[in-house]
């Protein structure tokens, strides 16, 4: 084969192979139909192409060799199994046949299979795990072992979650479709959780893979369903992201918002999520992740750490706890009030906090730094200690352990005590 | 396809629903064709776990497992899907103070000259 044709096919495969793998999901009614059925496509397009040339649609024409090709094989597995229910399926697909041809090449009908695939990825009646799993798994194209390693689980059961995962859409009949309008705002809060998490297990574990894959599911949703809380959840991304290289020392410790050197910033990522945070918050219906990308954009923009718009930060917790009202959001608020009027005024809020959020290492991890920047090292040292019995995540125990050490050697009456318990 | 919705309860919501607001919901159900079969259990104290082992039959009282939540009655309905299914398992009128475990049912897998067991299930039903 010309060296020139197979990259195209690569390249096709790489950019492709999912939008063609989501409609043969639809049209083979099966997960696993279609992934095979994808193979097969390719394989034939490898062979076929070099003789006959590219065809002028190679999307729709790998749909429709992969659906041939998948209900072959039903049909043989027909042959070997016979019983009712494969001859039903065969057949059943079979019929779809004439709808199919009409709707070849309709490239809204392939765009909403991708946006179908996501939904029944993301239904609210699969474990949380289990949906991030099958996501990256099916609407990303990720192995099961680049998952499995994402999220250091063994691939075996990272395999078995998602087996099981696939064996329940099948058997309980989890429909392949955009939820109507009733249930859509409900139905697209999982799907944007799912992406959040991706993300952010990406950004804790500093995975770029994740974090990567987190965006490009957010951008693809972005064009297929542009409601104002895509557009925020992709400007709150693209923010944060755009920080990756300045949130590590070359040594790998973790270097706070404010310490960070913002020439390290990557600048065309803050113009597009500030722009994207603006055109969320300018349209209705916006909620959470639109005001989060907010305060993050306020935080992208200030020149300077010592010039951030804290009042205005401050303004927008406030509408967040009110359309979220949750004790974390609370103390992030707290922590915005710290930096307008003092630590004082911060610490008086985040107090009465710290029993609500028992197991959350960030709320101890705050009151130690609002003690610290108020010159309360005993009492600094405690929260430190507190933090660091809840953190699991490395750099952020290195982290928190550095600015115990610096308190503690600021407070000598502790000497003995700056082990880190 | 057909989803068995198990309703759970526990002794405090017991008889939170009366009769007659279930009845109401299955005559609903009933009329819109959704509707197999339902019943209302007698209280998990009333109940015997039977047991063969060895070709013995051995009886044990009460439930299989001693859960809060107890096995309080069934509908069988009939659904296109899972979001139907969970439509209709979210009317069930113990949904509010309990929980209603939807699960799929599934075929028989038997060769198709085996006999039946049921004239009216047949094997691989997708109405």
């Amino acid at each position: 084969m010309p060296h020139l044709l197979q990259d195209t096919i690569a390249a096709l495969y790489r950019q492709e192979s999912r939008r063609v793998f989501s409609t043969l999901v639809r049209l083979l009614g099966s997960f696993d139909a279609a992934e095979e059925a994808l193979h097969d496509a390719f394989v034939a397009a490898a062979e076929q192409w070099p003789a006959q040339g590219m065809p002028e649609n190679p999307v729709a024409w790998l749909v429709s060799t992969g659906r041939f090709k998948g209900i072959d094989r039903i049909r043989r597995d027909r042959r070997l199994v016979g019983w009712a229910d494969a001859v039903d399926e065969a057949e059943s697909v079979a019929d779809d046949a004439p709808i199919w041809e009409e709707r070849a090449d309709d490239a809204r009908a392939i765009e909403d299979d991708r946006l179908r695939l996501v939904f029944t990825c993301c239904h609210p009646s699969l474990a949380e795990p289990a949906r991030i799993a099958l996501t990256l798994r099916e609407v990303c194209g990720l192995t099961t072992e680049a998952i499995a390693s994402a999220f250091l689980v063994a691939t075996p059961a990272m395999a078995q979650r998602i087996v099981r995962t696939k064996a329940k859409i099948t058997a309980a009949r989890i429909p392949y479709e955009v939820p109507g309008p009733a249930e859509l705002p409900a139905r697209l809060a999982s799907v944007l959780r799912v992406v959040y998490l991706i993300f952010n297990e990406g950004h804790a574990a500093l995975s770029p893979v994740l974090a990567d894959e987190a965006i490009r599911l957010a951008r693809l949703l972005r064009a297929l369903l542009p409601d104002p809380e895509v557009l925020g959840l992709l400007a709150l991304l693209l923010l944060h992201d755009a920080r990756r290289d300045a949130r590590l020392t070359r040594d790998g410790d973790l270097v706070p918002l404010e310490e960070q050197d913002r020439s390290l910033w990557r600048h065309d990522a803050i113009s597009e999520g500030c722009a994207l945070a603006e055109a969320a918050l300018s349209r209705p219906g916006f909620r959470a992740y639109a005001l989060q990308a907010a305060i993050a954009a306020l935080h992208c923009e200030a020149p300077s750490a010592a010039d951030t718009d804290w009042p205005q930060i401050v303004g927008l917790y406030d509408a967040l706890l009110r359309v979220e009202p949750s004790p974390v959001i609370a103390l992030n608020r707290a922590v915005a009030i710290a930096m307008r009027d003092g630590s004082e005024a911060g610490l008086a809020l985040i107090e009465p906090l710290l029993p609500l959020l028992p197991n959350y290492h960030a709320a101890p991890a705050a009151a130690a730094d609002l003690c610290r920047r108020a010159g309360r090292l005993v009492d600094a040292q405690a929260h430190y200690r507190a933090a660091l019995a809840l953190v699991r995540q490395d750099t952020e125990r290195r982290f928190l352990l550095r600015r115990l050490k610096e308190v503690s050697l600021a407070n000598p009456s502790s000497w003995d005590r700056t082990d880190g318990g | 396809m057909k989803y068995l919705c198990l309703v759970y309860l526990d002794a405090e919501h017991w008889n939170a629903c009366s009769d007659g607001v279930c009845a109401e919901y299955v005559h609903e159900l009933v009329a819109a064709g959704r509707m197999v079969a339902g019943e209302p259990l007698h209280p998990t104290h009333t109940a015997t776990t039977v047991r063969v082992r060895n070709g013995e039959v051995t009886l044990f009282d009460g439930p299989f497992a001693e859960t809060r939540e107890m096995l309080a009655g069934f509908y069988l309905v009939e659904a296109n899907d899972l979001n139907e299914a969970i439509r209709l398992a979210a009317g069930i009128p113990p949904a509010r103070y309990g929980s209603i475990e939807v699960r799929p049912v599934r075929a028989l897998q038997v060769e198709p000259n085996a006999t039946a067991p049921y004239s009216n299930h047949p094997t691989g039903d997708r109405s």
